[in-house]
C-alpha cells in the first residue's frame, strides 16, 4: 500500500527547467514503498515545504557521534517534529573523499547500499569543506552507518573546533599545471592530525587546502587555515615553435591584447619572429599566459609550494586572505615532507596555545602581529611576505642591527651554499 | 557483552585505488590540453596518452537513484570511474574518442547538462539552507536550483570572457565562499531574543564574546539572566544566533538578500580579490528568487558585453571602474556601499583618477 505524500505546491515548481531538480529526487525517495527511508523523506518534504512557506529553518544542533570519536557526525533534530514527526532527526555523516574526489562505480555503489539500509538514502557530493555528505539518519542508525563506511575504507571528516577535512585539487592525476604531489601533501597533513580531527579540542576550526598551481582551484587562498599551492623557480617552459603556431593561429593582436598586456609585471614581449621573450626574474608565476597558451607554455621544472597562512571568511573580524609564510619549499625528499609537517605542527600547536576560544589563525595573526606568528612557529622573515614595507614610523626599534646581523648572516650562509 | 568497535582511524582515502587507470599510469606527466568543445576537456601526455574528460552538472544533493544512473552511465560509456569537481559537476574520463559523443548524447537525454568548462557560468557552490542547516536564512539547493534553471545556456556553452563562479550563502557566515557574483543572506534586524530561555541554553560569555561589535552585554530580564543588544550598534550579523538560538536572527520579512561581485581566487594576472557589495535589500522570496535571479542575469549580460577576453568580473570593473559599473548595470549606488569596518580607507579613493 502506497504512503501518501505531503502536499508541496512550491517545492513541486522546482522539478520543472532543465537543470537536474534535487525535489525531484527526495520524491524519488519518498515513493519508494518499503524502504526504510520512506516514511522520514515524506516528512522531510513536508518540513522543507513548511519551511518555504514560513521562509523559515526547523532543525536544531545537539549532540551525536560514534564510539571512539567526538565529532564528524552533523546532529540534527527537527523543531517542527509534532508536525513531521518520521523526520525529527535528520543527522549527517561527513566523510573524507579520496584526495582529488575520484571514485570507481563500484565504490559509489557500496556507498549507496549502506545509506539505503541505514540512511535517508540522499547524499551530497560533494560540502564545500570537501567531504561526502551523508544527509539524513536516526541516532539509532548513526553507528551502524558508520561502521559500515570505515568497513569500506572510508573515515569520518571533521567539525567543531577540529581539524577540518582537507581538500585537493585534480592535480598531477590529470592536469599540466602541476607543480606539486597534491594527493600527497593532502593525505600526509590531514592523516598526520587525525587526532585533532575526530577529538576537537582547537580554539576553532582548522583547514588544511591543496592546489597544485597558482590558479589555486581548491580556493585554498580565501579558505583555508594553511594553504599549500604548487609554484616553481626556474622558467616558464617555453615551445617557441607552438607560440608561431598560436600567433599563426590568433593573429598577433589578439597575442598582444590577451597575453602580452596581461602580464601583471610586464615580463611578456612578441618578438617580430613571433616568438616569445619572456622576463623571467620578474614573471610572479600568475598562471595566465600559461592558461591562455596551454600548448606554447608550460610551468617550469624546479617545483615546489608556497604557503600561505591566515585564509578565512567573515566571522568574526571580515574577511582575511591567507598570506605567505613560506615563499618556496621544494617537495621531493622524505626530508622535504617532513619539513612541511613541520610548519603544520609547530602552527596548530603554537595555535592551539595561543589562540582565543573560536578565533580563527589569521585572525590571530591579526591580534598579535605576523612576526610573533613567525617567532613563534620558527619561520624567519622573508621580503616575499609582504606587500610592501612598513609605513607608520610608530614602533620600538632600538634592536635594529641585531636584526639587520640576522639578515645578513641568512644571507652569507646561502650564498656559501 | 562485547566490546564496542572501534573505529579505523584511516583518514584521507588513497585515491589512485579509485583512480581512472589512465590518470594513475600518467600521474605527473601531463603536458598539455585543449577544450574541443564546451563540457569536453582533453589531455595530452608525456608519454603520448590522451584522455577526455566530460563534465556535467548535478544537483548535488543526490538520491542514490541519481547516482546509480551516473554509476550506470559510467560503467557503460565511461570505463567505471569518474570524479567530482568543488563545484559538485561529475566527469567522466574515456580513453578513447569515440566515446565521447555517444557519453555526451546518454548524459544530456538523462538530464545532466554538460559543460561548465573554460568561459561558461559554472554550476553554483552553495551551502545546506533549510533543507539541513541550524541557522538558515534562506534555502540553498532551490536558490540553486532556480538559478542554473536560468543559467542553464551560459553553462552548457563557453561565451563568457571568461570563467564564472556563483556562491550562494544562506546566512551571513558565507559557507558558499567567494564568488565572481556571490548571492548571500543579509540580515537587516536586530536579534529578536527570548529572554525566558537564554540563562538555559546559551553560554553567556560565549556569546557576548561572539559579538563582532561588543553590542551584546549580560543583563537582567524579568527577574531572569538574559543578554541584550544594544541595537545603535548591532550590524545584524547574526553571529550571535548560532551559539544562543534565542536570539533569533532570521526574520522572513527582514533577512533580505545581497548580491557581491568580485570575489576571486585565482592568482592569474591580478591578485586574488575579495567580494564587493553591490546590491541588497532583495527580497528572500522561495520557491524561484525571482527578484535575485534579474539581478545576476542583468550583470552577466553586462559582463559579456562589455568585457574583454579572459577578464574575469574583477578584472572588467578594475578596468572600466565602479562608477561604470552602477551606470551599466543600472544598480543604484547608496551610503551603504562605502564601507566602514576596519582597514576601509583602503577602499576610499585618495587620488584624482576619475572616469567622466
Amino acid at each position: 500500500m502506497s504512503k501518501e505524500l505531503r502536499n508541496t505546491p512550491m517545492l513541486d515548481q522546482l522539478e520543472g527547467g532543465p537543470w537536474p531538480s534535487f525535489v525531484t529526487g527526495l520524491k524519488r525517495l519518498a515513493r519508494d514503498d518499503g524502504k526504510p527511508y520512506q516514511a522520514m523523506m515524506i516528512d522531510l518534504l513536508g518540513q522543507l515545504e513548511h519551511s518555504y512557506e514560513t521562509r523559515k529553518g526547523f532543525w536544531k544542533g545537539g549532540t551525536v557521534g560514534v564510539i571512539g570519536y567526538g565529532g564528524g557526525v552533523i546532529p540534527r533534530f527537527s523543531e517542527v517534529a509534532a508536525k513531521f514527526p518520521e523526520s525529527k532527526e535528520f543527522h549527517t555523516l561527513r566523510i573524507q573523499p579520496p584526495a582529488g574526489m575520484h571514485y570507481t562505480t563500484d565504490i559509489l555503489r557500496q556507498m549507496c547500499d549502506i545509506w539505503e539500509q541505514h540512511g535517508s538514502g540522499l547524499i551530497a557530493l560533494h560540502g564545500q569543506s570537501g567531504d561526502i555528505m551523508f544527509q539524513g539518519t536516526k541516532t539509532e542508525n548513526v553507528q551502524a552507518a558508520f561502521d559500515a563506511l570505515n568497513e569500506i575504507g572510508f573515515d569520518l571528516g571533521g567539525a567543531g573546533p577540529a581539524v577540518r577535512t582537507g581538500m585537493s585539487c585534480v592535480g598531477a592525476a590529470r592536469c599540466e599545471h602541476s607543480c606539486a604531489n597534491e594527493q600527497k601533501i593532502h593525505r600526509i597533513l590531514v592523516n598526520n592530525f587525525l587526532d585533532d580531527m575526530h577529538r576537537p579540542a582547537l580554539p576553532y576550526k582548522f583547514k588544511f587546502k591543496v592546489s597544485g598551481c597558482p590558479n589555486d582551484c581548491m580556493n585554498s587562498i580565501e579558505r583555508a587555515d594553511m594553504a599549500v599551492i604548487g609554484t616553481w623557480r626556474d622558467e616558464i617552459q617555453a615551445d617557441q615553435e607552438e607560440v608561431k603556431a598560436f600567433v599563426a593561429k590568433k593573429g598577433r593582436k589578439y597575442v598582444i591584447d590577451n597575453v602580452v598586456t596581461r602580464c601583471p609585471t610586464k615580463a611578456l614581449s612578441l618578438n617580430d619572429d613571433d616568438t616569445l621573450a619572456i622576463d623571467n626574474r620578474n614573471c610572479v608565476r600568475c598562471m595566465h599566459c600559461i592558461n591562455v597558451m596551454t600548448k606554447a607554455l608550460s610551468v617550469g621544472k624546479e617545483k615546489g609550494v608556497t604557503v600561505l597562512m591566515g585564509g578565512k571568511r567573515t566571522l568574526k573580524i571580515g574577511d582575511l586572505m591567507g598570506t605567505v609564510i613560506v615563499p618556496f619549499l621544494r617537495l621531493e625528499s622524505d626530508d622535504d615532507y617532513q619539513r612541511l609537517k613541520e610548519i603544520a605542527e609547530n602552527t596548530i600547536e603554537f595555535f592551539a596555545e595561543n589562540a582565543l576560544e573560536h578565533e580563527r589563525t589569521g585572525e590571530m595573526i591579526e591580534r598579535i602581529g605576523l612576526v610573533s606568528f613567525l617567532e613563534g612557529i620558527g619561520v624567519e622573515v622573508d621580503p616575499h611576505m609582504v606587500s610592501e614595507p612598513r609605513q607608520c614610523s610608530y614602533v620600538r626599534m632600538d634592536t635594529w642591527d641585531e636584526e639587520a646581523q640576522k639578515w645578513l648572516e641568512r644571507k652569507a650562509e646561502q650564498a656559501a651554499g | 557483552m562485547s566490546a564496542p568497535r572501534m573505529p579505523i582511524e584511516s583518514g584521507v582515502p588513497d585515491p589512485f585505488q579509485y583512480m581512472h587507470p589512465v590518470l594513475a599510469r600518467n600521474f605527473g606527466q601531463w603536458k598539455h590540453h585543449e577544450r574541443p568543445r564546451p563540457g569536453v576537456l582533453c589531455h595530452t601526455s608525456h608519454s603520448g596518452d590522451k584522455v577526455w574528460t566530460i563534465r556535467a552538472g548535478t544537483q548535488r544533493q543526490m538520491d542514490l537513484y541519481t547516482i546509480r544512473k551516473l554509476c550506470d552511465i559510467a560503467d557503460e560509456f565511461a570505463e567505471g570511474h569518474v570524479r567530482f569537481t568543488i563545484r559538485s559537476n561529475i566527469e567522466f574520463m574515456v580513453s578513447n574518442e569515440a566515446k565521447v559523443a555517444p557519453l555526451i548524447e546518454k548524459l544530456t537525454k538523462e538530464g545532466f547538462p554538460v559543460g561548465g568548462t573554460g568561459p561558461s557560468v559554472s554550476m553554483i557552490a552553495h551551502t545546506q539552507g533549510w533543507l539541513h542547516c541550524d541557522i538558515p536564512g534562506t534555502d540553498a539547493s532551490g536558490v540553486v536550483k532556480a538559478l542554473m534553471d536560468e543559467l542553464y545556456e551560459e553553462f552548457v556553452r563557453e561565451d563568457m570572457p571568461n570563467r564564472v563562479h556563483i556562491t550562494t550563502s544562506c546566512c551571513q557566515i558565507n559557507c558558499g565562499g567567494q564568488g565572481d557574483i556571490a548571492i548571500n543572506v543579509q540580515h537587516t534586524k536586530p536579534p529578536k531574543i527570548n529572554h525566558d530561555l537564554v540563562a538555559n541554553v546559551c553560554e553567556r560569555p560565549t556569546v557576548v564574546a561572539r559579538c563582532p561589535v561588543a553590542a551584546i552585554r549580560p543583563a537582567l530580564v524579568n527577574g531572569k539572566p538574559s543578554l541584550e543588544v544594544d541595537e545603535k550598534k548591532c550590524i545584524c550579523c547574526g553571529a550571535c544566533y548560532p551559539p544562543c538560538p534565542p536570539m533569533q536572527i532570521n526574520d522572513p520579512e527582514h533577512s533580505k538578500l545581497a548580491i557581491w561581485v568580485g570575489g576571486n581566487h585565482s592568482n592569474a594576472r591580478s591578485k586574488p580579490s575579495f567580494q564587493k557589495l553591490v546590491a541588497a535589500g532583495i527580497p528572500n522570496n522561495p520557491p524561484r528568487w525571482t527578484e535575485a535571479a534579474a539581478i545576476v542575469k542583468k550583470i552577466l549580460r553586462v559582463y559579456k558585453e562589455d568585457a574583454r577576453d579572459w577578464e574575469r568580473l574583477s578584472d572588467w570593473v578594475d578596468r572600466i571602474g565602479w562608477a561604470r559599473f552602477f551606470e551599466l548595470t543600472e544598480l543604484p549606488f547608496t551610503k551603504f556601499h562605502i564601507d566602514n569596518w576596519r582597514g576601509s580607507r583602503r577602499s576610499l579613493n585618495a587620488s584624482t583618477h576619475i572616469r567622466f
